[in-house]
């Protein structure tokens, strides 16, 4: 098939950046998307042309390295898939494809269609952790914790760090990714004594970083890769509730 | 030149425990004075990081990914392997060890796969505690599942995302001293060379992938956990920016490469399905616990699968090892595949693809079993493939996926170049010619967690801290040789690109020394590689340029190293005339068609000393003796 890309292209952080139209034919439906990409590059190297830069690097939806806008939407029109697990067979002949970079203030654009997505480890570095030195742990089985809960804290653990949700928010607000890893800490038993700690140092430095708050729009969560869903940001508002007014000064129970 | 692997003496199982005591302790006020270098930060390298900040060393660590959370072990599937018994079926330290030696094929040093398999229980405690979710039973008890052929259920695992789950433990541990400021992280940085003074590791040359820019640091300490070098093959399972160039610069300073050919080729993963293929997707091994692996009984069979009834059909793992069928080890699996298509019996577009078939299991079992089992595998085939396994059966071909060799190690981690340390996959050390499902996760969080942050005490202790400067000379001479071939990588500006050189790489590997070798293949691949490589470094076009974020200037960089070590890879296999594990060599079987060991002459570690460009390297033997378990011919029949 043929497609027509209209792809960002921008030099560096701080040049300015604009659409170029790229028409790429022999696409194969059996490709994944970011191989149709590989393709075009060679190509344009081939003609002396800059290649595209995109980051990726498992590429089977599992790192989160990977994320561009495709038409508007992160990850391209497929629901729980990354931009690298997105085959051409979802798409026809003829398609006009518009790529874009993540866009929101926190992600500051590297080159093209990578950006830099380093605010996400400052926010897990503020609390996102269990604070055990290695050797300290006891025996495994020692504390059993209710299937359910593993189940709950597994859901939310299954988030790639993608920023996907954060580039698609209206907001501008990650807190779909700083729900997913306060939930994932915050139902399991090892979690509990920082449990407010986590949830007020992660929150405040989420908004240091210029990511904003949630009002719901549900956008995050119909893009996540992994299905993760807006109750982890349910979960979170009530650990930082919980924390800021009714433990204030004490210690999670 | 002797190595000496430092093995303790005594009972197998006292050795470590007397070892640690034995070694030499750092002054706690003083460990602040120590600067220590990890790059990587997988498994490997974030666990050996973070542990050994928390014992207050000063730590930089190194990543080329965006961030350390994206390691390539992220991508681990099915599990860490210990020897916690919760099962009571009978599993111990001692049986994980002999099976890991045993599946090795005899080509592993036992004392490190005993002190592996030891500390294995101590890694579930520690993730357990810094909150990784594990598969858990109703009673809140940890789960546990068979793996890869294995007799006991000693497998943990986290749904289908074991490692990404272990990585992210780490990576908070990680994260955790980066705000004690205990770790300077350095993501998206990339080593491009060691720095040895006086004989020893002294720091590293990085380029900064951001701005292009080339830098040293200086360390105590360095310590390598850069992961496998599979990607060699160009197309393989490991993530696209898995590469050797770490390990294949500390080579080219000193350290030894052990056992370079011993390559593990995993039975079951989607096909190649055209040119621009990327990388390869692994479906995982449990599938082969209820799917059966067939081809047409005829050569050249096109017919869809569902016309082509029972008797028309060849179970060919079934039909030679009734024992086992459908569940032989890696190895026997991915060779009876090939030889099948090569036979002409191959099914899919290329031919280059068998039957997994899983209808006789939902006729069993019920459609509701398969899709609990295996259900996110089967969506997953669906997404890349657009058939439903359901209905069709799975196509899946062998491709490239581990590698057993590496930086040679002595028991404590550490290199022939003092004070280079090597972790995870990077090294060579507890798999022997061929490693176990679910045993490479728990290898580096072992050498991470439990070994290096003991070990890399004893030679500090006895080597005091000087606050090294990277205005040593040493430090400037890299960074001119980095420099330098960064220019000449640029200055080419020929025809080809990048990715056509190493894909081309890729499939002399791939059929010379693959999933099985002759010596006349290795001969005339002996004879590519060299002109090959000679084209790539007349006629490459790297575009852009060096003080930019330029993603073609980081992949020539690593293919350029792809074709020594690729070249070395050859030799190795070459030399070893035996079949062992992940090495085949077909003029070496037994009648059955099955590995032929000869323990007579090949007992020893293989060990490569570069000698310059315009030399071969030096073969350099580590002799390995068997003192608990008896070396045995494996049988599957
Ligand atoms: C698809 C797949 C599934 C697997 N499933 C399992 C399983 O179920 N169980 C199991 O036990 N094993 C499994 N394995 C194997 C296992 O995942 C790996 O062997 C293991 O994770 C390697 O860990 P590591 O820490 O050594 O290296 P890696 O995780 O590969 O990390 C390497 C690190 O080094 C860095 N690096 C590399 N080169 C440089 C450089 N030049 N400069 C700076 N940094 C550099 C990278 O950025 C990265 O941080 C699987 C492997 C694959 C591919
Ligand atoms: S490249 Fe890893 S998730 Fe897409």
């Amino acid at each position: 098939m043929k497609l027509t890309l209209h792809i960002w292209r921008q030099a560096n952080s701080t040049a300015p950046g604009r659409m170029v139209k790229y028409e790429v034919d022999d696409v194969s439906e059996h490709m994944s998307f970011l191989e149709m990409l590989d393709v075009l590059n060679e190509k344009l190297t081939l003609k002396g042309e800059d290649p595209i830069a995109f980051d990726s690097d498992c590429r089977e939806g599992i790192c989160g390295t990977c994320g561009f806008m495709v038409n508007g939407v992160a990850h391209g029109p497929l629901p729980k898939t990354t931009v690298c697990q997105l085959h051409m067979r979802h798409f026809k002949d003829g398609d006009v494809l518009y790529l874009e970079p993540w866009r929101t203030r926190a992600f500051p654009v590297i080159k093209d269609l990578a950006v830099d997505r380093s605010a996400l480890d400052r926010i897990v570095a503020a609390g996102g952790f269990v604070s055990i030195d290695t050797g300290a742990a006891p025996d495994a089985n020692a504390i059993p914790v209710p299937k359910e809960r593993a189940e709950i804290s597994m859901d939310a653990a299954a988030c790639i760090g993608c920023g996907a949700c954060a580039a698609m928010c209206p907001n501008g607000s990650a807190s779909l990714f700083t729900g997913a890893k306060i939930t994932h800490l915050g139902v399991l038993p090892q979690g509990q004594p920082e449990r407010n700690e986590r949830a007020l140092r992660m929150v405040a430095q989420a908004t240091e970083e210029g990511l904003s708050y949630c009002s719901n729009h549900g956008e995050c969560e119909a893009v996540c890769p992994k299905g993760i869903t807006l109750e982890v940001i349910a979960r979170m508002n009530r650990h930082y509730i919980k924390a800021e007014w009714v433990d204030r000064g004490q210690p999670a129970e | 030149m002797e190595l000496d692997a430092k093995i303790p003496s005594g009972p197998i199982e006292d050795r470590w425990d007397n070892h640690k005591f034995n070694l030499k302790l750092v002054n706690p006020a003083n460990k602040r004075k120590y600067n220590i270098i990890v790059v990587g930060t997988g498994l490997a390298g974030g666990s050996a990081a973070a542990s050994l900040a928390e014992l207050g060393y000063n730590v930089k660590s190194f990543c080329y990914q965006d961030s350390p959370r994206r390691a390539h072990s992220i991508a681990a599937q099915g599990g860490i392997n210990a020897a916690k018994n919760y099962k009571n079926d009978g599993d111990s330290v001692y049986r994980l060890f002999y099976d890991t030696v045993k599946g090795g094929d005899f080509r592993s040093r036992e004392s490190n796969v005993y002190r592996l398999a030891q500390v294995s229980v101590n890694i579930i405690d520690q993730c357990v505690a810094q909150g990784v979710p594990f598969a858990r039973e109703y009673g809140g008890l940890l789960d546990n599942r068979s793996f890869g052929g294995a007799q006991v259920s000693r497998t943990f695992y986290a749904r289908g995302q074991t490692g990404q789950q272990l990585l992210l433990g780490a990576y908070q541990a990680l994260q955790r001293q980066v705000s004690a400021g205990q770790v300077k992280m350095y993501p998206r940085h990339e080593m491009l060379d060691l720095v040895v003074i006086d004989g020893r590791a002294r720091g590293i040359t990085v380029r900064d992938l951001f701005t292009g820019e080339v830098a040293s640091h200086a360390a105590d300490a360095v310590v390598l956990a850069t992961g496998g070098y599979g990607n060699a093959y160009y197309l393989s399972t490991n993530a696209r920016g898995c590469n050797a160039t770490a390990v294949w610069r500390a080579y080219k300073k000193g350290a030894l490469f052990a056992n370079p050919c011993y390559t593990q080729i995993h039975p079951t993963c989607i096909p190649v399905s055209g040119e621009y293929q990327s990388k390869l997707t692994l479906m995982s091994e449990s599938l082969r616990n209820d799917g059966r692996i067939w081809v047409p009984a005829k050569i050249g069979d096109k017919r869809r699968p569902a016309q082509i009834p029972e008797a028309e059909r060849d179970y060919y793992l079934e039909r030679k090892y009734p024992a086992f069928g459908n569940l032989v080890p890696r190895d026997v699996a991915s060779r009876n595949a090939k030889s099948v298509c090569d036979e002409g019996r191959g099914v899919g577009p290329s031919g280059l693809g068998v039957y997994l078939d899983f209808a006789e299991a939902m006729q069993r079992l019920g459609h509701h079993v398969i899709a609990e089992r295996y259900g996110n595998l089967f969506e997953m085939y669906e997404r890349i493939t657009g058939e439903d396994p359901y209905s069709v059966p799975m196509r899946i071909y062998p491709a490239t996926h581990y590698t057993m060799g590496g930086l040679w190690v002595d028991y404590n981690l550490m290199s022939t170049i003092p004070g280079l340390y090597v972790a995870g996959e990077a090294n060579f050390s507890d798999h022997g010619a061929n490693r176990l499902g679910a045993s490479a996760l728990m290898q580096g969080l072992a050498d991470g967690y439990f070994v290096l942050p003991y070990t890399i005490g004893d030679f500090l202790a006895s080597h005091r801290p000087d606050q090294l400067g990277v205005d040593h000379p040493a430090f400037k001479e890299a960074e001119q040789g980095v420099n330098a071939r960064t220019r000449q990588l640029l200055g080419i500006q020929g025809k080809r690109t990048i990715d056509s050189f190493h894909r081309e790489l890729g499939k002399i590997l791939w059929e010379h020394c693959g999933m099985s070798r002759t010596e006349q293949g290795l001969k005339d691949a002996l004879g590519m590689i060299p002109e090959l490589r000679e084209e790539f470094w007349k006629d490459v076009r790297v575009p852009g340029e060096n003080e930019e974020f330029n993603q073609n200037l980081e992949r020539a960089g690593r293919v350029a190293d792809f074709f020594e070590l690729g070249e070395l890879i050859c030799r190795d296999a070459l030399e070893r005339s035996e079949s062992c594990g992940g090495h085949f060599r077909e003029e070496y079987q037994t009648p059955e068609g099955e590995a032929l060991r000869n323990d007579d002459e090949y007992s020893y570690v293989a060990a490569w000393q570069y000698q310059g460009d315009s030399a071969p390297p030096a073969l350099v033997k580590e002799h390995l003796d068997f003192e608990y378990v008896h070396p045995s011919q494996r049988s599957y029949k």
